[in-house]
């Protein structure tokens, strides 16, 4: 086993046999999953600012530790309904090209070490909002875990517009 | 790139901006050695490096160059073109050292002998012309009476040595060389003097107190004491929050060092404007001679300081600016002494700060702004109506220059003039977050100002609440706070539902800010007690934008915008504040460009074209039909398709003469007849009067109304069909029962034979047709058309009346039906008619708002003859013509 490994190397080296350790996040009662190395921290979104005439999708930007973080709410991403109990969300801090994101989620869960072959493909009937930002899915015990893919999700927000 | 070599390529190119300057001072003033001796300097100092670094190329031009400077040193006349000649090889220097970066240290491959052959023979031709010079009294006491002989030190070398040695070890070298040299001693101690003290003077400057620093490190010091400043403003934030703390004295401390610090770093990326200038004295000259004037460049202030970053962006449209001032603000030397004016023009260039701000101008002793030009050149461009331009005060419409696309150069010049002028450098200013300005008088000249702030990192903002929500305004663009007062002078009004307010002697476009930002609409509270507005300058626009609570000011650092966030025009990027949230910077050019947007899509745009082109678009899928709608006589709306009227026009009251019981008034060339909408109704004796002006057959014709009030696409059902001549009835518009006029019922008042000719023209002897149309609109228009050309008209609503009607055995001349009907289509019912054989050669014409090549070819398959757009009458009555002579020439 490869614990011990930090997970950039994890990312980088291809082979059998691998894990990759995974942030799991709960939207909507959905169980996903994060690549370790591409979350950067996890933090309470606080004095969100709303951005007037932004994409629906974006929360909002506020100021992490002097940086300024666009929050991105991934319910919305989804096309879930909104959460009525908003006290206690969290986000999950990625860089993306220089640039810091918040994805809004509802709860953190656990880092999880799954081993690369048992990632399995999108079913082809998943939702294709859901499937634009989906990596794959792992089966695990009692539910599926639906990966995020970091990339995918941050350049279906800006490339449209950028264009 | 080696390091030495990358040394060299920046320290020459300093050298030979230098070089550029100080040649063009030379120019003027020969005598001066002081000038000369620098450019020496320096032309000997590149040739010699080139030499070391192994640049035959650089080397073989610095040489040649030098020599004929040479040839000035040692008295030789200098004249324009061996100048002109120096500034083309520094040129042709400059163009092999930005190749030789380019390529990495590879000197390109190249001849100058063109170059060189002529700088050789000016050196030999101005030794010539020495003879004379050397025996007046040396000038500047420097000039050798004799070439060099081979094995003498030329005075370059000497000047080399004292500027490289320590002035106390000049007088060891000199005496050395003055032996050789064999000189009159004191001859040469003067000049030894001269020389201390030019090295002297010129020491401050090169001196090694100054160090190269990368930009790259200065750009990171910025940021990190932008983040700084940032960290101190919350700090203070959450110890203001707390009543007694030791913090407060060390934090303190900590706050003005970091406000020092801040100068500090702001202070190293400060450089003075002149660099931005050093080109300019070239620029000029260069174009004295391509314009064949006589130009000084005045430059003041060339000393003063901003930020390096805004001091690049700023470069480029000051050089367009000053060839603009060159090329069209001053007059060529005849015109000026005409004018009575010094033979020779003058720019003046002049920086100054004011209130964290520095203020550029470039003022021009030229013609001034021609304002019938630019008049004419908006008129044309359409950015304004002529009514519109009468009301206009000068400067407003001197402002036009800045415009997009606008040149008023009636020629374009190598040197400016394409088009592409002052809108741009207007563009650059703004995208700097900079306002442009210009003041002109006619025959005295033109002042442009430009207004910019000292750096881009850190902005003085008003921090403004807006539904809840702050945002800071970047202060530049604010030119005054108004508080809102339902009762008091500063009262919001509306006009036509757009806000404005009375701020002094002037109508003050507003908005809502919460209405640009696409918040609920804030419309009903605009008139609320509480809000202020806040005045914004966007180069010569001026609007207000309402906010519900004004804050404070704070100095910010801009951050950009989220990539994600890019797009959004509205904003220029977003900081955080000192209480540690993030809040948005408004971009004035973006809240601008919203109000003029929002503008104009209320708006009734009566500019010709803009009539012209809404004119074809009658959009007949869902039965809409583009209509004007005004008033006349009565309160009540009216229209008219807006594709019946050729035109929208205002007149002067005054200019309506009346002549054989008729008003009439002048208009392209002839003579148009004006009928009132309501006869009975006052007409204005003064201001201008509107009107629909309708054309056909080269006739015009003005119907005078009160007030056009809008064009709206609907759809035009008439209701209450009207008994009362000149109304076809009543119809909802807009949610408003509105009449619908019958044009049928003016024309003729016009033109009594407006119809008449017509009739004339068209003698078929069959007059008899059939009009199939499922609008009454359209059956109520085209009727009394057909009628009036002289055709016994049966009017059918539907496809299968008409096909009853023809069964019936009444004979038509022919069939004129529309396309598109509900049940059966036009085209059906032509192939029905078709399929009785005794209606196998009657004339069908298709009538049809859609007219394209594929709707044409549908129309000749189905077995129509002719296919006619449904507003182009006159085609409709021809088309009919032709058939029924076409018809007459079968039946023969």
């Amino acid at each position: 086993m490869s614990n011990n490994l930090g997970a950039e190397v994890i990312d980088v080296v291809q082979g059998a046999g691998e894990h990759i350790q995974y942030v799991t996040v709960m939207i909507g009662g959905q169980l996903f999953g994060l690549p370790i190395s591409r979350v950067h921290d996890v933090f309470v979104p606080e004095q969100v600012t709303r951005v007037p005439l932004a994409p629906r999708e974006v929360e909002g930007v506020l100021n992490l530790r002097g940086r300024i973080v666009t929050a991105i709410n991934m319910r919305r991403r989804l096309q879930l309904p909104p959460l009525e109990d908003t006290k206690d969300i969290m986000a999950v801090g990625i860089e993306h090209k220089g640039e810091s994101f918040g994805l809004v989620i509802d709860t953190v869960g656990e880092v999880l070490n799954l081993p690369k072959r048992e990632q399995e493909a999108n079913p082809s009937n998943l939702d294709k909002r859901w499937a634009e930002i989906s990596g794959g899915v792992h089966r695990l015990s009692g539910q599926l875990m639906v990966i995020i893919d970091v990339d995918r999700l941050l350049s279906s927000l800006i490339e449209p517009k950028a264009a | 790139m080696d390091e030495l070599l990358s040394e060299f390529l920046t320290e020459t190119n300093e050298s030979l901006d230098v070089v550029d300057v100080e040649l063009v001072k030379f120019e003027q003033e020969p005598n001066n050695a002081k000038i000369l001796n620098n450019i020496f300097r320096l032309v000997h100092t590149i040739k010699g490096t080139c030499g070391f670094l192994g640049l035959p190329r650089l080397e073989a031009l610095a040489h040649a160059s030098e020599t004929l400077m040479g040839k000035f040193r040692d008295g030789a006349t200098v004249t324009p073109e061996a100048v002109t000649l120096v500034l083309t090889t520094i040129d042709r220097i400059k163009e092999i050292l930005a190749e030789l970066e380019a390529s990495g240290g590879q000197e390109p491959q190249g001849e100058d002998r063109d170059l060189i052959d002529k700088l050789e023979f000016l050196s030999e031709n101005a030794v010539m012309a020495e003879a004379p010079a050397a025996a007046a009294p040396a000038s500047g006491g420097q000039s050798i009476e004799r070439p060099l002989r081979p094995g003498e030190v030329s005075l370059e070398e000497l000047e080399r040595a004292f500027q490289e040695a320590e002035v106390e070890e000049v007088k060891p070298v000199v005496a050395a060389n003055s032996n050789d040299a064999d000189h009159d001693h004191d001859h040469d101690h003067e000049h030894e003097t001269k020389v201390n003290t030019s090295a002297a003077g010129s020491g401050k400057s090169v001196s090694s107190q100054s160090i190269r620093v990368a930009v790259d490190t200065l750009e990171d010091l910025m940021t990190m004491v932008s983040e700084l400043v940032l960290t101190r403003n919350q700090l203070l934030e959450i110890s203001r929050r707390q009543e007694e703390s030791e913090f407060k004295v060390p934090l303190q401390r900590l706050s003005n060092v970091t406000a020092e610090l801040q100068e500090g770093v702001m202070k190293t990326r400060m450089q003075p404007i002149g660099s931005a200038w050093q080109k300019l004295p070239r620029i000029v000259r260069d174009l004295q001679q391509d314009l064949n004037k006589t130009i000084e460049l005045d430059m003041q202030g060339a000393d003063t300081e901003l930020d390096r970053q805004v001091l690049e962006l700023i470069k480029d449209p000051l050089t367009h600016m000053i060839r603009n001032s060159a090329d069209h603000g001053l007059e060529t030397t005849p015109e000026r002494i005409a004018a009575g004016k010094p033979e020779k023009g003058k720019i003046t260039l002049s920086a100054y700060h004011e209130g964290g701000h520095i203020l550029i101008e470039v003022a021009d002793d030229g013609r001034g702004l021609n304002l019938d030009g630019i008049k004419a050149k908006a008129l044309k461009n359409g950015l304004v109506t002529e009514a519109e331009l009468e009301k206009m005060s000068d400067p407003q419409i001197q402002k036009f220059i800045f415009a997009a696309g606008f040149s008023t150069a009636s020629s374009v010049t190598s040197v400016s003039g394409r088009g592409v002028g002052m809108d741009v450098v207007r563009t650059n200013v703004e995208q700097i977050g900079g306002t442009i300005d210009l003041r002109s008088v006619q025959g005295k000249g033109t002042t442009f100002t430009i207004k910019i702030p000292l750096t881009l990192a850190i902005v003085s903002s008003l921090i403004v609440e807006v539904s809840g929500d702050r945002f800071a305004i970047p202060q530049l663009s604010v030119v005054e706070l108004v508080r809102v007062h339902n009762n008091s002078e500063h009262r919001i009004e509306r006009i036509k539902d757009r806000p404005v307010l009375r701020l002094r002697n002037k109508l003050l476009p507003l908005v809502h800010m919460s209405t640009l930002l696409g918040f609920d609409d804030h419309e009903e509270e605009l008139d609320a007690d509480n809000g202020f507005i806040v005045v914004m300058q966007v180069g010569s626009h001026t609007y207000g934008v309402v906010v519900d609570g004004v804050f404070h000011t704070e100095e910010i650092v801009v951050k950009p915008m989220s990539s994600m966030l890019r797009n959004l025009d509205m904003f220029s990027g977003n900081t955080i504040l000192g209480d540690g949230s993030v809040i948005m910077i408004i971009d004035p050019n973006g809240v601008a460009a919203a109000m003029a947007s929002d503008a104009s899509s209320g708006m009734v745009d009566n500019s010709v074209d803009a009539i012209a082109e809404k004119s074809m678009a009658v959009s007949e899928e869902d039965g809409k039909v583009s209509l004007l709608l005004f008033r006349a006589g009565t309160h009540e709306p009216k229209a008219v398709p807006l594709s019946l009227v050729t035109r929208l026009e205002e007149f002067d009251v005054a200019q309506i003469e009346r002549s054989n019981g008729r008003d009439l008034v002048q208009y392209r060339g002839t003579l148009m007849p004006l009928v009132y909408v309501n006869e009975t109704a006052s007409h204005k004796d003064e201001g201008t009067q509107p009107m629909l002006v309708f054309s056909d057959s080269g006739r015009s014709m003005g119907l005078v109304v009160d007030e056009i009030v809008d064009i709206v696409e609907d759809r035009l059902n008439i209701e209450v069909v009207s008994e009362r001549p000149g109304v076809l009835g009543s119809a909802v518009i807009k949610e408003k029962a509105t009449e619908v006029l019958d044009l049928g019922h003016y024309l003729p008042l016009a033109f009594e034979d407006w119809f008449m000719r017509k009739q004339i023209e068209s003698a078929d002897p069959i007059r008899e047709i059939l009009f199939v149309d499922d609008s009454s609109f359209f059956r109520n228009m085209l009727t009394p058309v057909l009628k009036a050309a002289g055709y016994d008209v049966t009017v059918c609503a539907s496809a299968e009346e008409a096909l009853e009607t023809l069964s019936q055995g009444i004979t038509f001349g022919a069939v004129v039906t529309d396309i598109e009907m509900p049940e059966i289509n036009g085209y059906d019912f032509c192939e029905a008619v078709r399929r009785d054989p005794k209606n196998r050669h009657l004339p069908i014409i298709a009538l049809s708002a859609v007219v394209t090549p594929a709707s044409i070819e549908k129309g000749r398959q189905a077995g129509f003859d002719d296919y006619v757009a449904k507003f182009d009458r006159p085609g409709l009555i021809a088309a009919l013509k032709d058939a029924l002579t076409g018809e007459m020439g079968v039946a023969a």
